[in-house]
């Protein structure tokens, strides 16, 4: 039916004279949208089949290819914009629930850019971080409230078990499954050469990848897939996921399609079946409820790693904080609504949660308000997007946080939010052998350890620039911010004065 | 010495290599000007075969059966790169008959042979390795 | 340490590069009764054909001897072989000691004897550097040439001067071109291509008698005419030297593994040897340019005092005719594998699970792979037989072989 066409969203442009018919990107592309027509001896391509993954544009010897959007467009209309326009004939002809990837991409106001951090002039002076020693060394878990000493006056360790980190930044959960073998080695290889914790998300942890459990996070979702006894054990801390920035009040799906071979026998569940999540766990109720999961945990794993509970920013996300900090967990991890998906209900991934930036401030600001901030240790995700997102997180309150995105874009991702498909071009969120493959496991799990690199030195840089040498004095430290055009109430509930004040 | 060397599994027979070799033997600065409408004959040439794919050239063997059979001494050694003078090759195909790669074939035309000669002549770090984009080709000491 | 030489094609040459390897300060004497550099032999075809000139034929660079230390006595034949004493005599009545020494003496064209033979106007035969020059001095655009023999030397002669004369006929007592390297169907196949190129051929046949411009064949009694003559019937290894010194012969001079003769100190290589063919399983005359470099450069080792062995003697011929080529290797033994594809045409050679031998003309692609099969021995149930039959390719064989040749793995941790 004619509505159901659709111009396609984006034009590849070939320059004529530049194209060698190398073929390349033909061979690249799984979306097979370029080919060789033998007749003229020129490529062709079907634009209708692009999902603007710039792997023919990255690949191209001759620079020949770009991707610009295609400027069709329905009548102008602020209201019914063309993509609303699109999505209901999509509907129209599916009867189905939308389904996208990645993070919310909508024109919501992102705090990180209205939020500015301080620097020392004359008064304590700022620190030249090549010079001077800085640490950004971050340990997460309960801190305890007092000092024990036995009768001799000698210390008793009363210390819980914490996971300590060379950078307060942790890989966020993304699933093998929904992401590629190679992808989770170059995030476990790249987390035990920092130094710091990469995430299996619900999906189990690979036999191969045991061997990188004292830099294993491995998680606990509402499907239990892939939870035994050993992989309990097998990771460094365990995270009870609650929700996800990307689809709060939801669980995951990973369709049959992709349960295949070794994820099959990851998840511990059939070849072919869908891997679907409910969306509560069905044994939590309650903050005793989760209490009661957090110390089943910790028996299995003999008190020795500290447990994670992971939930999504939502609006009474502070009270909830508050419980979740009494439930006996050691760190509560807290995703924005903007975090990254392998596939999400279009509708909850736009509409449903709330700004991380505010989740935080209201967060923290609650648990020292209750005198229980010590209980807990915070990590917040839901896109951090660079090191300055990262002062700022951790001005406002965080202990560390957690990258997935911009941990994917260092892999190659282009952001072209088409993982749903299983064609990803760059290796990363597909199953194809063939795709996989793409993503040659030294080279990403390099370019991981340079961003992070990267990062670091750039934290140290506006660390020193405040004349603070350690990320702990960081900690919550929000006179080291400013808002910039921001209303009284975002400042209020971000705690921080206006630019200027 | 360094050499290259193929790591098949992350090979994607997206053939770069090839006309990154064909490009950096052509003599030419401009990629485009060099190869459109030309069907390359590179020095380096992928395999594939139902997701396997692999490229080959040159090993610059330490005992170089090529050179030795060679029946014109077109072929040498020059601190480990075996080396084809085009000047003396008289195109008899006895290096082609010895090379257990068949990393040896004919250039252009037909009349003398080419191969792999670590892009010595051109420059540098070898031009398939700079090409390769899932580092399948590398550059090193093994 | 004093090595001699004698010799100056490929076998001498393997033998410097051989010693050179081991030994950097050893004392090298070369004699050779070309007064010539060394040149490649097999290139004096390729130098009528215009394909090369004197000074690119030349096997190893002019300052070779300078950079390899070795002190040559060129345009001087040895006529004795003295072992006990250790010494040659010289043809200039000189005597030279050695140590070690090295006979790669050649072989001579084999001249059948002819009724009238010597009465042929410009006979020739075509071997070296002063043949070529000798038969191309007298060629002219209306010359007729005649060439005794449709074997690898003739023919690549007639390749080398079809151009430059009027005819060239070609006269072999074998039912078939080139019967030494092709079975019927390949030389049915050759035979066919030099015709259409204007080879005249004459074949199961041969001459009788010679008179000055004539020659009268043996079973059709037809009389041919010719303005030169070539002679190309085969080669005899010079063995002489060597056996009178009391080296043990056979068709060719007995040699070992280490190419060494049956003499203390005496070693061998090239076209005067017979040493071990490994397809034939048996001490062959591999009279080919390849195999007395690889035989000189072992005996060179062994007399400079190193361990090597040279046990992968094959026979290889790699030829070709204005752009068509054939490739042959081993033993036609076994089962003949035969496809023919257009103008290509292949046979490969299976026995006991191993590739003894191949006939590959025209799509001589990646051949080598094949070669190495047979010199590797390798077993064709550890290799993709079906894929490798088709085309000579590294996908047949297994990833862990494939990593060793093409990722430098080590054979333990592939």
């Amino acid at each position: 039916m004619a509505v159901d066409y659709f111009y396609p969203e984006y034009e590849i442009v070939r320059d004529p004279n530049r194209c060698i018919a190398c073929r390349v990107c033909e061979r690249q592309c799984a979306n097979k949208v370029h080919s060789y027509d033998e007749a003229s001896g020129k490529m062709v391509c079907d634009d209708a089949k692009c999902v603007n993954c710039h792997r023919c544009v990255a690949l191209c010897p001759t620079r020949a290819l770009k991707i610009v959007p295609s400027g069709d467009t329905f009548k102008s209309n602020s209201n019914w914009t063309d993509n609303y326009m699109k999505e209901i004939y999509r509907q129209a002809n599916s009867g189905g629930v939308l389904l996208s990837s990645m993070g919310n991409p909508d024109n919501f106001p992102v705090y990180w850019d209205k939020i500015l951090i301080n620097a020392s002039q004359v008064t304590n002076p700022s620190i030249d971080p090549l010079r001077e020693p800085m640490e950004t060394r971050t340990f997460l878990g309960k801190k305890p409230t007092h000092v024990k000493r036995d009768s001799n006056g000698r210390l008793v360790p009363n210390l819980e078990p914490q996971l300590e980190l060379a950078l307060p930044i942790l890989f966020g959960g993304m699933s093998y499954g929904a992401i590629s073998y190679n992808a989770h080695e170059c995030l476990a290889r790249a987390a035990e050469t920092i130094g710091t914790f990469y995430n299996t998300g619900e999906g189990g942890l690979h036999k191969d990848f045991y061997k990188y459990g004292k830099n294993t996070i491995v998680q606990v979702a509402s499907g239990r897939f892939g939870v035994h006894k050993d992989y309990l054990n097998a990771g460094a801390a365990i995270e009870i996921k609650i929700g996800q920035g990307a689809k709060p009040g939801i669980g995951g799906h990973l369709p049959g399609l992709k349960i295949v071979g070794d994820i099959s026998q990851t998840r511990m569940i059939p070849m072919g079946s869908d891997a679907i999540s409910p969306a509560p766990h069905h044994d939590i109720y309650s903050i005793e409820d989760l209490h009661q999961l957090v110390y089943s945990l910790k028996e299995a794993t003999n008190y020795e790693k500290p447990v994670i509970v992971k939930i999504a920013a939502v609006h009474n996300v502070a009270a909830i904080a508050s419980g979740v900090a009494r439930s006996g967990a050691d760190i509560i991890a807290i995703d924005g609504f903007r975090g990254g998906t392998g596939a999400a209900p279009t509708r909850i991934r736009d509409n449903v949660g709330i700004p991380i930036e505010l989740a935080l401030a209201a967060v923290d600001q609650r648990l020292r308000e209750e005198g229980i901030r010590g209980n807990i240790s915070i990590i917040c995700g839901g896109s951090i997007r660079n090191s300055a997102d990262v002062v700022k997180a951790i001005a406002l309150g965080a202990d560390a946080v957690y990258i997935a995105t911009a941990a994917l874009l260092a892999l190659g991702c282009h952001l072209c939010r088409s993982c749903h498909t299983g064609n990803c071009n760059w290796g990363i969120a597909t199953q194809k052998p063939e795709l996989v493959k793409r993503l040659n496991t030294d080279v990403g799990t390099e370019h991981l350890i340079n961003m992070l690199t990267a990062w670091g030195h750039e934290i140290t840089e506006m660390m020193g620039g405040m004349g603070i040498n350690s990320i702990e004095a960081l900690r919550g430290n929000r006179l080291m911010l400013r808002g910039i055009g921001l209303t009284d109430r975002e400042l209020a509930i971000l705690g921080i004065k206006h630019a200027g004040e | 010495m360094k050499r290259v060397y193929v790591q098949e599994q992350w090979c994607l027979a997206c053939h770069l290599c090839e006309y990154a070799c064909a490009f950096a033997n052509s003599g030419q600065k401009d990629m485009s000007k060099a190869l459109k409408g030309v069907k390359i004959n590179p020095r380096i040439r992928i395999e594939e075969r139902d997701n396997i794919s692999f490229a080959v050239n040159c090993r610059h063997c330490e005992e170089p059966l090529c050179q030795k059979s060679c029946i014109s001494g077109a072929i040498s050694v020059k601190d480990g790169v075996v080396h084809i003078d085009q000047d003396k090759c008289v195109g008899c195909y006895t290096c082609v008959l010895a090379c257990p790669y068949g990393a040896i074939m004919p250039a252009d035309g037909g009349h003398v042979m080419q191969k792999c000669e670590l892009c010595t002549a051109n420059g540098g770090e070898p031009a398939c390795v700079a090409a390769c984009p899932n580092r399948a080709i590398v550059f090193e000491e093994r | 340490m004093k090595y001699v030489i004698i010799g100056n094609s490929a076998g001498a040459i393997g033998c410097i590069e051989g010693i050179r390897r081991h030994d950097k300060a050893g004392h090298i004497v070369l004699i050779s009764a070309e007064p010539y550099h060394t040149y490649s032999r097999p290139l004096i075809s390729y130098l009528l054909l215009g394909a090369t000139d004197e000074q690119r034929m030349k096997y190893r660079p002019d300052d070779f001897y300078q950079q390899n230390g070795v002190e040559t006595i060129l345009g001087v034949a040895v006529s004795k072989i003295d072992a006990a004493k250790k010494q040659l005599k010289l043809s200039d009545g000189h005597t030279v000691k050695y140590d070690k020494l090295l006979a790669a003496t050649g072989s001579t064209p084999f001249v059948p004897p002819t009724k009238g033979l010597e009465k042929a106007a410009n006979a020739f035969t075509f071997m070296t550097l002063d043949d070529a020059k000798a038969l191309d001095a007298v060629l002219t655009p209306t010359s007729r040439v005649l060439v005794v023999g449709a074997g690898l030397i003739g023919l690549k002669c007639v390749e080398g001067i079809l151009h430059k004369v009027q005819s060239v006929t070609v006269v072999d007592l074998a039912d078939r071109v080139l019967s030494s390297i092709l079975n019927e169907k390949g030389a049915a196949i050759m035979q066919q291509y030099l015709a259409a190129k204007g080879v005249n051929f004459i074949m199961g046949d041969c001459v009788a008698e010679f008179g000055k411009n004539t020659a009268r064949l043996q079973n059709s009694g037809q009389k041919l005419e010719f303005d030169a003559l070539v002679m190309a019937v085969g080669v005899r290894p010079n063995t002489q030297l060597l056996a009178d010194a009391g080296a043990e012969t056979d068709r060719g001079v007995l040699v070992d593994e280490h190419c060494q003769t049956s003499l203390p100190d005496v070693y061998a290589a090239g076209d005067c040897t017979q040493g071990y063919d490994m397809a034939a399983g048996e001490k062959r005359i591999l009279a080919l340019l390849p195999n007395a470099y690889l035989q000189g450069e072992c005996a060179g080792a062994n007399m400079a005092g190193a361990e090597k062995e040279f046990t992968t003697g094959l026979a290889m011929n790699s030829i070709g005719f204005w752009g068509r080529h054939i490739m042959t290797a081993g033993v036609y033994e076994g089962k003949a594998l035969e496809e023919t594809d257009g103008d290509n045409y292949k046979c490969l050679f299976v026995k006991d699970n191993r590739l003894v031998g191949f006939i590959i003309i025209g799509d001589v692609a990646r051949a080598g792979i094949y070669t190495a099969l047979i010199r590797e021995q390798k077993p064709l149930d550890e290799v993709d037989f079906e894929l490798i039959k088709t085309h000579p390719q590294l996908m047949a064989f297994s990833r862990r072989e494939r990593a060793q040749m093409l990722a430098g793995a080590k054979e333990e941790e592939a």
